[in-house]
């Protein structure tokens, strides 16, 4: 194993070693390399409306407060006091003009107009008497990360002050963002999320959460309960019943990936996915033909779910959700949910949508919670020194993967395949070795 | 002085309800849940906000998420609990094949409220599930339980249940509380 770790990703022979997943020395590396480096969600502009708003969040294992300014510019604070590293937020959202330290009382502003920067050392006891004056306050201000983007509401941020713009970082992921974040009738960005974020602690690795979501429908044979019982809001079996054809689209070199569709301007009939709600699927059905019409032709998109490397995944159709895998350690991940809906739906439909997301989403979801088991134990059953001797097997469909007709710089590879895995393994390895920018696209051709 | 008549009807009461949530955790750990799906009025509601951790001056308010606007770790009717139970039924529901062992302990039962045919109990729990070899949750908190009556017996109409953990330590909640 080499000191940058990305061997273990070998893309030419479809494998990854199991020590990438359970290895100290690796969770270690990916803290430095990865989320120090990559762009990562913090949370949406609708849980801090109001200025000196907060909202508690985490950029990898750390804490960062997302604190909105007197003028309404958001901020991303890291929750560690720059005198004994004590938090000097423990609530996990609130108001605040200032964050006073409990430990010894130095305090920050949020606000860059009070304090020159956001973040900055603005009050210490004993400032005069026992500091004598001579602390210089102005280079003790919280950490901040340099690069922040509010994209359609939605908040990211990013460590290292070379990172790549957001939306070059996202290419033409972006479009399949949009159809999550864009209100149903295609309105950008009006949607907000519901109050309330569920955080759980899953023992397994980070990394099978956005695995899991990139695009990987082999395991659709582990949610056969809950299609056998059919919680769908269209009453019928399947909790996918009448969704159009998806595959598998892949962004090699960005280490994104969704299951959808390639953008189309073909006609396309409401699928009656609310059938169990009649006055519901009847929003829909409307909200559906505006977002058609409007397009007037244009190609558009749709998509179920996706990752945005690194730890960033969602759903884009109902539950429409939001979710990062927060590393805490090589075999311990937070996840954080959040649920998305149209500023405009009426509470029929808010309702119908947040009990759909509540039944299937979550740790109390029901398709959601087998995923958890899998996960677990996948990285229990990974650890030991014999178990290591096995990489991890991502052979399907490997070579298959053509270019995506109508986005840039993506590939297909169809329903069911491991292309979008490799992918993301690949990013991974880039991270690894130090070398995330300039984004490299030759690997679509790998 | 012998006790009053309404004190005697009052412990009787208090007995009998604690008796039935006895009841009802002992089928529910026996994974009887066919029957324990009986014992829920058609209409019954069961809410689990997810706590979170505020100032003073937000708690009262905010501390918890609510039922019917919020997210939630539960927030249900009688058709998804029922759908629960099929998926159990099913023997391919991962998360809880092979079964994990759950015991409840319900105590500190009181009646909050009483009338002739309706009560809100209010009662502690411990949930303790340990599942394959290793893997255990402590799941603890406080319950309140709108009971109606129905005939000789009750039916649950409303379940708040209360957690005392903010963060969810425990990878899924597949038992019910
Ligand atoms: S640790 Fe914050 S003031 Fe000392
Ligand atoms: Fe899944």
């Amino acid at each position: 194993m080499s000191s940058d770790f990305a061997d273990l990703v070998d893309l030419s022979e479809g494998i990854v070693q199991r020590a990438a997943f359970t290895d100290p020395a690796v969770f270690a590396a990916e803290q430095e390399r990865i989320f120090a480096r990559a762009w990562m969600f913090l949370g949406h502009e609708s849980q801090i409306p109001e200025p000196e708003d907060f909202f508690t969040s985490r950029m990898g294992t750390e804490s960062v407060i997302l604190a909105r300014d007197r003028d309404g510019q958001i901020h991303a604070l890291l929750n560690s006091c720059t005198h004994r590293g004590m938090k000097v937020c423990r609530h996990d959202h609130g108001k605040a003009k200032v964050f006073t330290c409990p430990y010894h009382g130095w305090s920050f502003s949020n606000d860059g107009r009070l304090a020159g920067v956001p973040g900055a050392l603005v009050g210490v006891p004993h400032f005069d008497k026992a500091y004598r004056g001579e602390l210089k306050r102005e280079d003790w201000g919280l950490s901040r990360a340099p690069r922040i983007e509010n994209y359609k509401g939605s908040i990211w941020a990013s460590w290292d002050p070379d990172a790549p713009d957001f939306l070059d970082y996202l290419g033409d992921m972006r479009l399949y963002l949009d159809y999550a974040l864009d209100a149903r009738d295609g309105t950008p960005g009006a949607s907000r999320v519901v109050a309330g974020v569920q955080k759980w602690r899953v023992n397994c690795n980070w990394k099978f959460a956005p695995e899991n979501f990139i695009g990987d429908m082999y395991h659709d044979i582990s949610h056969r309960s809950v299609d056998m019982v059919g919680i769908g809001p269209n009453g019928g079996q399947g909790r996918r019943a009448n969704f159009r054809p998806r595959i598998a689209i892949g962004f090699p070199g960005r280490g994104h990936g969704l299951l959808g569709e390639l953008p189309t301007t073909e006609p396309e009939e409401w699928n009656n996915a609310w059938a169990l709600h009649p006055e519901v699927d009847e929003w829909y059905r409307a909200a559906h033909e505006k977002r058609l019409a409007d397009l007037a032709g244009r190609p558009r998109v749709a998509m179920s779910v996706g990752t945005i490397f690194p730890n960033m995944s969602f759903h884009g159709r109902q539950p429409r959700t939001i979710l990062v895998a927060h590393p805490i350690s090589p075999t311990t991940t937070e996840i954080w949910r959040w649920c998305l809906e149209d500023v405009a739906a009426p509470q029929n439909v808010r309702d119908a949508a947040r009990e759909y997301f509540l039944r299937y989403s979550g740790p109390g979801g029901m398709t959601e919670s087998d995923d958890m088991e899998n996960w677990a134990y996948a990285t229990a059953a990974s650890q030991g020194p014999i178990a290591r001797r096995r990489p991890y097997n991502y052979h399907m469909g490997m070579g298959h993967a053509r270019p995506a007709p109508g986005l840039s710089d993506a590939v297909e590879c169809g329903e069911i395949t491991e292309e979008n895995a490799r992918i993301f393994h690949g990013r991974w390895a880039d991270f690894m070795r130090g070398q995330p920018w300039p984004i490299r696209l030759s690997h679509a051709a790998e | 002085m012998p006790p009053s008549e309404a004190a005697l009807a009052a412990l009787l009461l208090r007995a009998e309800i604690e008796e039935w949530l006895l009841a009802e955790a002992d089928l529910l750990d026996a994974r009887r849940y066919r029957d324990w799906l009986a014992l829920l009025h058609p209409e019954v509601r069961v809410a689990m906000p997810i706590a979170r951790n505020l100032a003073p001056a937000l708690l009262a308010r905010e501390e918890r998420t609510r039922a019917g606007q919020d997210v939630m770790w539960v927030d249900e009717g009688f058709r998804t609990l029922e759908q629960r139970v099929r998926q159990l039924e099913t023997g391919i529901h991962w998360a809880e094949e092979p079964a994990s062992r759950v015991t409840r302990l319900i105590s500190g039962v009181r009646i909050l409220e009483a009338a002739p045919d309706r009560v809100l109990a209010g009662c502690r729990f411990i949930l303790h599930r340990n599942r394959l070899e290793d893997e255990t949750d402590l799941l603890i908190g406080r319950r309140r339980d709108t009971l109606l009556r129905a005939g000789e017996g009750w039916l649950l109409h409303r379940r708040e249940v209360l957690l005392d953990q903010s963060v969810l330590h425990a990878k899924n909640l597949t038992t019910f509380l």
